[in-house]
């Protein structure tokens, strides 16, 4: 179909979690790639594997810097598609991959990992660990409406995706964001959002403000980005009801 | 209507119509009443409520624990909670003024409480993150489409447990222990013992003791919630309810047609939306001023704005 978008997925080290939460859209993705998307590569859910000219590219997983192929891989999706967007914790902070240190088989010498922000410009961030398949297709969406839709529906689109197109100015995150950036400066009013949307339950709310514990803290982003002291964009997120509504009825 | 108030489709003075449950609510009993409902009539299969040091000795697997309420639980401490009953919808009722973070249990609620269909009431803060994390789900999995009721409650400002410790101990100099109710109206902070004593504080000196997260807030009367409630606006025993969405408007509707509620015309009563709009201009235009102040705070640095 002509007015579909074209969409590529690049695999880096990641666990496939990313790959999963995806696929997790069951119907919803059958929808997505029937009526807007044009999957040109992915390993694991497409027979293409090499990288493509494409609108939009998916990232999962950090790029390791000594495996050459990676850096290759990363650099090529950055050439070859208009968006990029760093899915999940690892592509957008190093996550879990920010522990290594090397020595594993069968690659032992692979030890340096990087979120894909640090070798090349990334426009749009999903962080979280894994990332909720509702906000990989609401992302789908909203990319679909910024390319192909009228100048209304861009204009939603431009609006919805640009908070987290600013969260691609940061490289790394870590529970004490929510010290650093919410309550060091004056913001936190203890709703617990950062606590429900811990993966790993690093955090609890004491005495209605977050207590992270450091050691559980895998880095993922999803906590700050979750907060809505981390950003409110009081205009897009206001029209929840008509912006979810809409959502559902694409995927129909 | 200004855009003080938000959207919504009706509003009107209202109180529940069982006087048994009237007894253990703050004002009129909307939320206690309108959860009671829906889980009744399946609509929620359980709620997210701010309950208290009895409740959690009541039903501690109901409770959230962390290190921090683990041993202890002072009184008046809020607890955010997960209720599927009546009987523990009315241990949990009445306002708390104090951080409770019920946002916290939105997940869990799903997952180890096991519901389909949540409920939660919260200020009007805890509704914007519950739409957050309807729109932008980064860490909330399976959670946005199992919320079925978000009931917002009208909100000035909130109080760490500490600044209501001093407040109620230091300056009220009653002990937290001997409060039966606690109620901010009528321009003061209001203590009412059990033993029928009341203290009233001037807002003047509980002006301090506010948590600063609430100053950057320009929502006072939950613009983002299903339905929204509060004392001002109505006369005593009575909340002020505005319906704002598809969802409020349907659940709503519903517990007035089973006989829930009596209800007044909100043009009717005294003081009305008057002060309710009057208040909620006040709060948006001293928290406009803190955020214009934040963005030059130092020499040539800002605070972060978060709506930005």
């Amino acid at each position: 179909m002509a007015d579909k978008i074209t969409v590529g997925y690049t695999h880096l080290s990641g666990c496939t979690g990313c790959t999963v939460a995806l696929a997790d859209n069951y119907a919803g993705l059958l929808t997505l790639l029937d009526k807007y998307v044009d999957l040109k590569y992915m390993p694991t859910l497409a027979d293409a594997r090499h990288i493509q000219q494409v609108d939009v590219s998916f990232v999962e997983g950090s790029v390791c810097i000594n495996d050459k192929l990676a850096v290759e891989e990363i650099k090529e999706t950055r050439e070859k598609s208009a968006i990029v967007v760093a899915l999940g914790g690892c592509a957008c902070y190093g996550n879990i991959t920010r522990f290594t240190r090397g020595g594993q088989q069968n690659q032992p010498q692979h030890e340096s990992y990087l979120p894909i922000g640090d070798l090349i410009k990334v426009d749009v961030y999903i962080p979280g660990c894994a990332p909720t398949p509702e906000l990989i297709r609401n992302v789908a969406v909203m990319a679909y409406l910024l390319l192909k839709g009228t100048k209304e529906q861009k204009d939603l689109a431009t609006a919805f995706l640009t908070p987290l197109m600013k969260l691609a100015a940061k490289n790394e995150a870590c529970g004490c964001d929510l010290i650093v950036d919410v309550i060091n400066q004056g913001l936190c009013m203890g709703c617990g959002s950062c606590a429900a949307s811990c993966p790993v339950r690093a955090i609890t709310m004491e005495y209605g403000k977050p207590n992270v514990e450091r050691d559980l803290c895998i880095k993922c982003g999803a906590c700050s980005a979750q907060c809505p002291r981390g950003f409110f964009n009081t205009d897009v997120i206001s029209q929840y009801e008509a912006i979810n509504e809409a959502i559902m009825a694409a995927l129909q | 209507m200004g855009a003080e108030l938000g959207n919504y489709k009706s509003c009107v003075s209202a109180r529940s119509t069982d006087k048994e449950l009237l007894k253990h609510a703050q004002d009129g009993g909307i939320v206690t009443q309108l959860f009671a409902f829906a889980l009744e009539e399946g609509i929620i299969d359980g709620a997210i409520v701010a309950a208290n040091k009895e409740f959690a000795a009541k039903y501690p697997s109901k409770c959230m624990q962390d290190s921090s309420n683990f041993d202890m639980i002072e009184p008046w401490r809020p607890i955010p909670a997960i209720v599927n009953t009546k009987a523990e919808l009315l241990a949990a009722a009445g306002t708390k003024y104090n951080i409770s973070p019920n946002v916290s249990l939105l997940k869990e609620a799903t997952r180890s409480f096991g519901l389909d269909k949540v409920g939660i009431v919260g200020t009007p803060c805890q509704m914007q993150a519950v739409r957050k994390a309807q729109l932008y789900p980064v860490g909330m999995r399976n959670v946005g489409a199992s919320i079925a009721l978000a009931v917002g409650i009208f909100c000035m400002e909130n109080f760490p447990y500490q600044s209501i410790l001093q407040l109620v101990e230091d300056h009220a100099a009653m002990k937290m222990e001997s409060v039966k109710k606690m109620e901010i109206g009528k321009g003061k902070f209001w203590v009412y013992g059990k033993r029928g004593q009341v203290v009233q504080l001037p807002l003047k000196i509980t002006h301090k003791y506010e948590q600063p997260g609430c100053h950057v807030c320009l929502d006072y009367v939950a613009n983002l919630a299903d339905v929204s409630t509060g004392s001002v606006g109505s006369p005593d025993g009575w909340s002020t309810v505005m319906v704002r969405s598809k969802i409020g408007d349907s659940v709503w509707g519903k517990a007035m047609a089973a006989g829930c509620f009596e209800t007044q015309p909100i043009e009717k009563v005294k003081p009305g939306l008057e002060l309710v709009t009057k208040l909620a201009n006040e709060k948006i235009t001293k928290n406009k001023k803190t955020l214009e102040g934040r963005a030059t705070f130092g020499v040539g640095k800002a605070l972060r704005n978060p709506y930005i």
